[in-house]
């Protein structure tokens, strides 16, 4: 492949969400297509390193709007990935959310297919 | 799990590679920073306020020797109760205590500190002790803005009133040393240690 081309690849590859599926190729035909998307994977990643967060801490996390957090975190708990705990806490609501079995054993899968491609990558080069 | 063979164009192992590894890099990222997130203890830094507000009526308003006894007392202290609490704070959300943004924010703030003593050892035998509070509340300014880094947005801003107050205590006349004292070590920290407790929990 020629130079040029092969840096359009690795710039559409590595790109978050905004490379195209079809180019991604058959090896992401398994991946999780929920935690694909960066700001999922940063969600159930922050969520597997505490036990629970709240709806501003995440916020505050991963740098995001109000309206993009409950859209992706809203996805994730009707996936089962996460559940979401509303309460008063001094008369002010609060939401806290946790990662559920599912959520850990989706993330481990994800790691598990990301260390997976890494592996091939590497045989290939070496070869 | 199935993994397809390598294919060439758009399907370029290398390409692949490079995504994996930059997602592996971002999980592992947001996991230390959610360390760094959880484990400022709020409550750790209203303890800290209250005690410098309780050090500050004890030093009394002269600089000397018994005034900088008194303080360096309450640093330690400060330091003591900073560790104590983030160290519960941590076990409590089962988190590691040495993970790498609380180790970085440790060690930015270390630096400040220790240059904070040296000077303090310093400028006391030269009889500069009015100098000392300027120099104290920039220095840990300092410490948390870098530190700040590795933490929640609150703690550089901390850091900045700290810094603030600071330089506006060493341009100030002597005799506002020890009520500036007062004010950072006190006020700024009961002040952040609720909006840290409110924010983000204990």
């Amino acid at each position: 492949m020629a130079e040029p081309a092969r840096r359009r690849a690795r710039e559409r590859a590595a790109a978050p969400a905004a490379a195209p599926r079809k180019a991604r190729g058959a090896a992401h035909r398994d991946l999780d297509a929920l935690l694909h998307h960066r700001l999922r994977l940063g969600l159930v990643s922050a969520l597997a390193a505490a036990d629970s967060l709240s709806f501003n801490d995440l916020k505050g996390l991963l740098d995001i709007s109000d309206g993009n957090l409950s859209v992706h975190a809203r996805k994730l708990e009707e996936a089962g990935y996460v559940t979401c705990t509303k309460t008063f806490e001094n008369r002010r609501p609060r939401t806290d959310y946790r990662l559920t079995a599912a959520g850990r054993q989706a993330l481990g899968r994800y790691l598990s297919h990301m260390e997976a491609i890494i592996r091939a990558a590497k045989d290939t080069l070496g070869r | 799990m199935s993994l397809t063979p390598p294919a060439p164009a758009e399907r370029s192992p290398v390409a692949l590679h490079e995504r994996a590894v930059a997602d592996l890099r971002f999980i592992r990222q947001t996991m230390e920073g959610t360390a760094a997130f959880t484990t400022l203890s709020g409550a750790g830094l209203v303890v800290i306020g209250l005690s410098a507000l309780a050090a500050g009526a004890v030093a009394g308003r002269a600089p000397g020797a018994t005034w900088l006894g008194v303080w360096v007392a309450e640093a330690v202290l400060a330091v003591a109760v900073g560790v104590l609490t983030t160290a519960w704070k941590t076990r409590t959300a089962r988190l590691p205590l040495l993970a790498g943004p609380l180790r970085k924010f440790g060690l930015a703030l270390g630096a400040p500190l220790l240059v904070g003593t040296v000077l303090t050892i310093a400028l006391a035998r030269a009889g500069f002790h009015a100098v000392l509070p300027g120099a104290w509340l920039m220095l840990y300014g300092s410490g948390l803005l870098a530190g700040g880094a590795f933490s929640i947005r609150l703690v550089p801003v901390m850091g900045a009133c700290f810094l603030g107050l600071g330089v506006a205590t060493t341009l100030a006349p002597a005799a506002l040393g020890s009520p500036a004292l007062l004010v950072g070590f006190g006020g700024l920290h009961v002040v952040f240690g609720l909006l840290v407790a409110r924010g983000h929990g204990g």
